[in-house]
């Protein structure tokens, strides 16, 4: 159990940098997720964490002492892959014991240990087979039983649920979590999945190209995305965007009003951050939404469509079963002014 | 999900295997057959009669001391090649596997050898270690050493084994390259994390990894090293000094050809034929139980 450290993490490979200075600090036992869009530099960023990778720039410190120099094997680390990586050659038992075998541990402890973790992963009836006689929900427990066995300072995992599908990674999610909970271990959980980060993380990393755009707990995040990135990253169906303006101290679209603009805005343009859950049906309002297509998911309903005040599309999440006429309907929707995200049109950061 | 290409019919998959089976039936059963037809005959010289002896050709062949001396030659000859083809080109493989920059020309550059054809690598060898003219055997007289493989029963075996394993090497290298390179960059690194120094991975994950190419490399190396490596011998050393690097197949060729004393030939042929369809058959059943497919 330990607390990890990144000081203004900078990758390069060859000229091109990829990761542009990343720093957090992370407590003992904490869950932390980094999500964000393929390509922005998660794995990179963690696979410096396991020492895989060379820090081109920054400072890794885990429990207090630098590790930027060290071996993967010297840091005190476990890593789960995206394909499990375990050894094809070994059966689940030694797969498993492998990385205290290594260390020295005397055989009879490294039975216990193994019997404990199968134990706790249900793994127990499979110890003597080999990886490839396994469903992919097992071999995922194997790399999970790998990573406890060795009771490391910190466990590392690069999207170990995207090869199980959806209704074994919503299972396999809560044993994770469940699991982190009850042994304490500090967690770093990469993941392209907003539903994962939301639901994971004790505290999460938005990233986007190689730069963290909001680090803090999910439903701060949530509630008060720092960026239009982090804004329209997290939530689904993902925030709806517009071209607004602030005028005499009141956020406009178009000609219609939306409600006063929080005290100290300047006039001008501005991004206006609206989430589907947040507009309500209000036949007084002026903003109007003529949907095209409506997708009725039982407990609410997805409209999409268009506001008569912008062009860009707009989408609402109605609650409960919302009939339609088809196509072509007119509703009137209400967003609350205090709901409403304002973002500055040139940097995208938050304005209110 | 395993996706299989049908035939209709019987017609095109019998076009398809009848080259291999015409070109078997005539390099290999046909010549076979007569091997096994003529190792029970003594002809005369000119080939102008046959004498039936039955067995009488085997009987003498296994009470022959140079032909017993053969076998042990052949069995040594075939190890040390085997291994010296095997081993180098593992380590260079393994080294090619580490680089990132650069691995393309290493690769190509270690592959030429093998464009070179046995016997011609034979003449190389020789010329390099030729008692008289060679640049080897020269420079091993300035330090002292005097290099005669023509006397010496052990440097001829050495030359011979060395001209042998050489152009094999780059074959070797390219299957363990390729080998090498498709196990899975995550498993490794797992190993790491784990806690595995480089050699430590190597023998626990690496190696075994890829016993399926170095099980199939080992069936090859054997054959060659028994069959194909007559030109090497021939042009070297001519299965001397004293017939010290006499391997079974130069000894068809040396009593068959040169001495003339063709039934005794045709039974060493068959000898061959069995003791290789052996070794294929062990091998396959001993150390294929230890690869990891
Ligand atoms: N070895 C490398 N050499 C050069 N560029 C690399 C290398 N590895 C990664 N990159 C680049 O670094 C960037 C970040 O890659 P990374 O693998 O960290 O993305 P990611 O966020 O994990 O994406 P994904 O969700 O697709 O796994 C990418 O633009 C990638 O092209
Ligand atoms: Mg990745």
């Amino acid at each position: 159990m330990a607390t990890v450290e990144l000081r203004n993490i900078k990758k390069r490979f060859g000229k091109t940098e990829v990761i542009h200075g990343v720093s957090t600090e992370i407590d003992d036992g904490e869950f932390i997720v980094i999500v964000g869009p393929s390509g922005c530099g998660k794995s990179t960023l963690l696979r410096m964490v396991a020492g895989l990778e060379s820090v081109s720039d920054g400072e890794i410190r885990i429990d207090g002492s630098r590790v930027n120099e060290r071996e993967p094997m010297e840091r005190d680390i476990a890593m789960v892959f995206q394909n499990y990586a375990l050894y094809p050659h070994m059966t689940v038992r030694q797969n498993m014991g492998y990385g205290l075998k290594i260390a020295g541990t005397p055989k009879r402890q490294i039975a216990a240990k193994v019997d404990e973790a199968a134990a706790l992963l249900q793994l127990s009836d499979y110890l003597d087979r080999r990886p490839k006689a396994l469903s992919g929900g097992q071999r995922q427990r194997v790399a999970m039983g790998r990573a406890i066995v060795r009771e490391p300072k910190v466990f590392l995992f690069d999207e170990p649920l995207s090869n199980l599908d959806a209704k074994l990674r919503v299972q396999m999610r809560l044993e994770i979590k469940e699991l982190q909970e009850r042994i304490g271990v500090t967690s770093l959980y990469v993941t392209h999945d907003q539903v994962e980060a939301m639901t994971m993380a004790d505290r999460m990393i938005v990233m986007n190209a190689g730069r963290a755009e909001q680090i803090g707990k999910p439903l701060d995040v949530y509630e008060r995305p720092a960026t239009l990135f982090a804004a329209q990253f997290i939530g689904s169906p993902s925030m709806n965007v517009l071209d607004g303006r602030i005028e005499a101290g009141e956020m406009r679209l178009g000609s219609a009003a939306l409600g006063p603009a929080p005290a100290g805005l300047p006039d001008g343009p501005v991004k206006l951050g609206l989430r589907p859950e947040h507009a309500l049906p209000d036949p007084d309002s002026p903003l109007r939404l003529r949907v095209r297509l409506s997708e009725p998911l039982g407990a609410n309903t997805l409209l999409h469509g268009q506001l008569d005040q912008a062009e860009a599309p707009f989408t609402a999440c109605l609650a409960g079963v919302h009939r339609t006429n088809g196509s072509g309907e007119i509703i009137p929707l209400r967003v609350a002014p205090e709901a409403i995200h304002l973002f500055s049109p040139e940097t995208g950061d938050r304005l209110n | 999900m395993e996706k299989r290409v049908t035939f209709k019919g019987w017609m095109l998959p019998l076009l398809l295997v009848a080259p291999q089976v015409v070109i078997s039936a005539v390099f290999f059963f046909y010549p076979a057959g007569q091997a096994i037809w003529q190792s029970l005959f003594i002809p005369d010289p000119f080939g102008l009669s046959m004498e039936y002896v039955g067995l009488g050709n085997f009987e003498y062949l296994f009470g022959n001391r140079y032909y017993l001396a053969s076998f042990v030659t052949t069995a040594l000859f075939s190890t040390l090649v085997t291994l010296t083809s095997m081993i180098p080109a593992l380590f260079l493989a393994v080294m090619a596997d580490r680089l990132i920059k650069g691995a393309g020309t290493y690769r190509t550059l270690l592959i030429w050898p093998y464009a070179v054809a046995p016997a011609v690598a034979g003449v190389l060898w020789l010329f390099m270690f030729n008692t008289r003219v060679g640049v080897v055997a020269w420079y091993l007289g300035r330090l002292g050493y005097d290099w005669n493989h023509v006397l010496n029963e052990t440097e001829a075996m050495g030359l011979v084994v060395v001209a042998s394993s050489w152009g094999r090497i780059s074959y070797n290298f390219l299957f363990f390259f390729a080998a090498l390179q498709a196990v899975p960059k995550s498993v490794i690194e797992a190993a790491a994390i784990d806690g595995a120094h480089f050699w430590r991975r190597f023998f626990t994950i690496v190696l075994p990894l890829i016993s399926p190419t170095t099980f199939f490399l080992l069936v090859v190396n054997v054959v060659y090293a028994f069959f194909e490596t007559f030109g090497v011998i021939h042009t070297i050393t001519s299965g001397g000094p004293q017939q010290a690097t006499t391997i079974l197949v130069y000894k068809v060729y040396a009593d068959g050809f040169v001495g003339q004393d063709l039934g005794s030939s045709a039974a060493q042929s068959v000898v061959l034929l069995v003791v290789v369809g052996l070794l294929t058959v062990l091998q396959f059943r001993f150390v294929e139980r230890r690869v990891h497919y």
